[in-house]
């Protein structure tokens, strides 16, 4: 992979774009919001105006404020998901891939047993139980339940790696194994690890607003899931209250669909047979 | 005896571009016969698949021919509409390519693939195509029972004598092979060559034999074409190429096999790099590697084609303008 | 430690030391999974001595195990019986990971394919400085020095503009050379080319063989070059060991083994091969008798012999022993020191 084809790719360019946006909104979302998010002195249920361009909750609190600092929390629960769910993959899949023998038949077995678990009745019974706590709980849950398929996915390349001939070759070149691994195997696989990067990130973003959504978050943080747990309770429906109710919808899939591109766009710069024809 | 294959002129380039970044094949001439084996031998970039593949239309974008013609039989290959083209294939000429897992469906008995091949060309009834592919193996000297075997069940010199009767089963007039044994063991591929031999002269087909193998070659082939770089720069009957060859590449191709017995001396390979498609000099492509390079002659002008012996064709400025070689 | 002697055992002049000698050597792999594995018998019983300066050819085809063979001797598989001894010291049967490299620091090898042989992130000079830095061969100041001159030795001149390359920007012929210079950094005594040349152009074929030769001789190296193409181990090699189905069956003097070969395998693989000097009238033609041995479940007796054209009963009775047919020329067969078939 090299950065210009990455500048190139259309994909990757107008997936980048949309989450650096947010990004820069996470950011710098104290100086954004003309509101403080949780602030509840503004009358409630008002439609979109000049003072509240997105209106206002039924509890008072200023949208627009809302879905800025929203941003932070999904960004935050993602991208913090994404690292820890990649790092067990590299050992789980890449590393145990590489080794093979013993290591991996233990590590498949692990990785298999967590596979086969059912993610989201286990994501509800998780968040359930460990009710109230912090997102840190969220967190927890998300990688506990994330991390297997990528990890299988990993493996199987680092396998097929450790065969080819220039492997072979570093071997009787006297490299050591943890050498080859980071030096020969992992770049050669980047583009896949970049790509489960996203996609556990994606993963992550929607675990946790589907989570708070049904009220197993911290129901008194700002986040977009959260929002849309109260708009429910709300009845924001009942009340016409579409913005309340769209746009954090709007800015999850937003984000999801950024990290979507992402995705797609690392598959196909790291396999050129996959690239269309410009 | 009337040709059965004859390509005038062609030229056939690779890119998306127009025109294209790389001609594959210049401004080549090549007539075959019927029950005659045409080689054509060259290594990597010489365009000799590139021919082939030219030569019974089988050519997918990017490539595409740029000018030239190609008639099969009389008709006109290069604009046959995909219909033509479809059931010309398999039936009047046919193709055996390299790697035979790369013909045959592993996921398939060998038998649906004949069948399904012969229904594509109005042989719809089972017990004829079971009949016909039996005819086939036994041509072949392919036990009939690994019909309803899978791919990998059999050995790669049982697969690619499957593919080869698969390519015949139709009886078409021209056989394609495109480095049919490379990838065979040499006791395998004797045998294989052996069978062709005796069905060529059996089924009276004409071949065209693509490789990288001249020694190989010289025994099998009536006529023998050299190509480099996209363009035939020898042609002559096999024996007569290989006591007198003319060109220098042929020479220096064939300096590069080693002898299997006599003296034991060093030889040298071909100094050099093949040359870059995309970024060809003017004149004689092989002129950088020349030994008898003339230097505002080869690296200048086109190379003429000169025929000798009325027989043997060069392209090469050495032997000089066309009038010049009445002997 | 015995002097060597031929396989058959007549003394041969000791001059020095072998450099290489296996004795017994048999590599089993296990293929398929639990409950159905089958044992693959890559190779049985293989005594071979290499000496030093020597060239041998390693001839067989596909299934012979010569590529087995190759891996064993570097470790990249693992052996089931046997022993191998470089310059005189027997490796253990579990050799430790400093064993190992000490080993290939001696013993190193030239890969098939040069598509596939280099990691294609890494550029040639990175390539190439791997083994100088695993095998601490010089210090970090004098790498970018000693790369230089293994470049220059290998003929990727001129030097600088090789560097920095990346092996997809360079061709068949050339990534081959990059393979030699990194196999040469580790400057070892023997060297194993894994059909160096048979992914290359038929024009490039022979540099690649001249440079080998010329490499074994300025650096006294000892080379097994293994190839199923006969034509290209006599031009390249002193000695001549054709392989089937797992074991040696004739080994001798190249130009005597080709040209009054002893084993009837041998002589079929001569006569299939292309040779137009000779007319096709005087050939034997070979028709495809049988199949190519099947290595996991190999006959009792001489795993050529269901293919043979000589074969005799005793032939089914036990792998025929090592017998001379002439001066340092052995083979595997019960025909030898009789009337020539």
């Amino acid at each position: 992979m090299n950065w210009r084809e990455i500048r190139h790719n259309r994909r990757a360019m107008a997936g980048a774009s949309i989450l650096a946006v947010f990004f820069v909104v996470a950011i710098f979302a104290p100086l954004l919001v003309p509101y403080s998010p949780t602030a509840v002195r503004f009358t409630p249920d008002l439609p979109p105006s000049g003072y509240h361009w997105l209106g206002t909750t039924i509890n008072g609190q200023d949208i627009f404020s809302q879905v800025i600092w929203g941003t932070r929390a999904s960004l935050f629960v993602g991208f913090v998901c994404a690292t820890l769910i990649s790092l067990i993959q590299l050992v789980m899949g890449v590393f145990a891939g590489y080794v093979g023998g013993l290591v991996d038949t233990v590590a498949s077995a692990i990785t298999n047993v967590f596979l086969v678990l059912p993610a989201l009745p286990l994501l509800i019974i998780l968040a359930a139980y460990l009710q109230g706590g912090s997102v840190f709980v969220l967190i927890a849950v998300i990688v506990v339940t994330g991390w297997a398929w990528g990890a299988k996915v990993l493996r199987a390349q680092a396998i097929a790696l450790r065969e080819r001939p220039f492997v072979q070759a570093s071997r009787v070149s006297g490299e050591s194994r943890w050498h080859i691994v980071l030096t020969h195997i992992v770049p050669n696989m980047l583009g896949i690890i970049v790509s489960n990067f996203f996609g556990a990130a994606l993963f992550a973003v929607l675990a946790e607003a589907g989570l708070e959504f049904i009220g197993l978050g911290n129901i008194n943080d700002v986040t977009w899931g959260t929002m849309l747990y109260w708009a429910q309770e709300g009845n924001a429906i009942l009340l016409g209250e579409w913005v309340w109710l769209l746009v954090p919808g709007l800015c999850l899939a937003l984000v999801g669909t950024s990290l979507g591109l992402l995705n797609f766009a690392v598959d196909e710069i790291a396999n050129p047979r996959l690239r269309r024809e410009s | 005896m009337s040709a059965l294959l004859e390509i005038r002129g062609l030229t056939v380039g690779y890119g998306w571009s127009s025109p294209p970044a790389v001609t594959a094949v210049r401004d080549v001439d090549l007539t075959v016969r019927a029950g005659e084996v045409v080689g054509v031998a060259g290594e990597s970039g010489s365009g000799k698949s590139t021919l082939a593949f030219a030569a019974i239309g089988l050519l997918d974008p990017p490539a595409r021919v740029l000018s030239g013609s190609v008639r099969f039989d009389g008709t006109e290959v290069t604009t046959m509409s995909r219909e033509e083209l479809r059931q010309m294939h398999f039936q009047s000429a046919s193709m055996v390519f390299q790697a035979s897992m790369n013909v045959l469906n592993p996921v398939t008995r060998i038998e649906s693939q004949f069948r399904d091949a012969m229904a594509a060309h109005g042989v719809s009834s089972r017990d004829e195509a079971r009949r016909r592919a039996e005819e086939a193996f036994d041509l072949v000297k392919v036990p009939r029972r690994y019909l309803d075997a899978y791919p990998h069940q059999l050995s790669g010199g049982m697969r690619q004598r499957a593919v080869i009767a698969l390519a015949l089963v139709m009886r078409p007039k021209l056989l394609v092979l495109d480095e049919p044994t490379t990838a065979l063991d040499v006791v395998v591929e004797r045998a294989i060559l052996q069978s062709l031999n005796e069905l060529r002269g059996e089924l009276g087909f004409g071949v065209i034999f693509i490789t990288h193998d001249l020694s190989l070659l010289v025994e099998i082939a009536d006529r023998i074409a050299i190509m480099y770089a996209g363009r035939l720069v020898e042609e002559a009957p096999a024996r007569e190429l290989y006591e007198n060859p003319k060109h220098p590449y042929t020479v220096a191709l064939m300096g590069a096999f080693p002898p299997l017995a006599g003296e034991r001396q060093r030889l040298s390979g071909i100094p050099g790099q093949p040359p870059d498609l995309r970024d060809l000099p003017p004149g004689c492509p092989y002129a950088p590697r020349c030994p008898s390079f003339m230097p505002g002659v080869c690296d200048v002008i086109d190379p003429p084609e000169v025929i000798i012996d009325g027989s043997r064709r060069v392209l090469c400025h050495l032997y000089g303008s066309v009038e010049a070689s009445r002997d | 430690m015995t002097s060597p002697t031929t396989l058959s055992g007549t003394d041969v002049n000791p001059a020095s030391a072998p450099l290489l000698e296996v004795r017994g050597l048999s590599t089993v792999y296990g293929v398929g999974r639990v409950g159905r594995r089958q044992e693959v018998a890559a190779l049985t019983d293989l005594d071979l001595t290499v000496a030093r300066g020597e060239v041998l050819g390693l001839v067989g085809e596909s299934g012979s195990g010569k590529t087995t063979f190759a891996r064993t001797l570097v470790y990249l598989e693992r052996l089931t019986a046997g022993t191998i001894a470089v310059d005189g010291e027997v490796m253990p049967k579990h050799p430790s990971v400093a064993r190992l490299r000490e080993h290939r620091r001696k013993v190193q090898m030239i890969f098939q394919d040069p598509y596939s042989s280099l990691d294609p992130l890494h550029t040639v000079a990175h390539a190439i400085t791997q083994p100088l830095r695993a095998f601490n061969i010089v210090s970090r100041r004098q790498e970018r020095a000693e790369v230089e001159e293994l470049l220059q030795q290998v003929g990727l001149t001129p030097v600088k503009d090789f560097f920095s390359r990346y092996p997809h920007e360079l061709s068949g012929g050339q990534r081959q050379r990059v393979g030699i210079a990194r196999a040469l950094a580790a400057r070892p005594k023997l060297l194993i080319a894994d059909e160096p040349t048979s992914m290359l152009d038929v024009s490039i074929r022979l540099t690649i063989m001249n440079l080998l030769l010329d490499l074994q001789d300025s650096h006294g190296l000892s080379l097994i070059f293994i190839t199923h193409d006969l034509a290209a181990a006599r031009y390249v090699s002193d000695r001549i060991a054709i392989m089937y189905a797992g074991r040696l069956v004739e080994i001798g003097p190249a130009g005597v083994v080709l040209g009054e070969p002893i084993h009837p395998y041998t002589m079929l693989l001569r006569n299939a091969v292309p040779d137009p000097t000779q007319s096709s009238v005087a050939r034997i033609q070979a028709e495809e008798r049988g199949e190519p041995p099947d290595l996991t479940a190999l006959p009792v007796g001489c795993a050529f012999a269901p293919r043979c054209e000589f074969a005799r009963e005793e032939c089914l009775v036990g792998f025929p022993a090592w017998r001379r047919g002439g001066e340092g020329h052995e083979a595997r067969c019960v025909l030898v020191d009789e009337e020539s078939p």
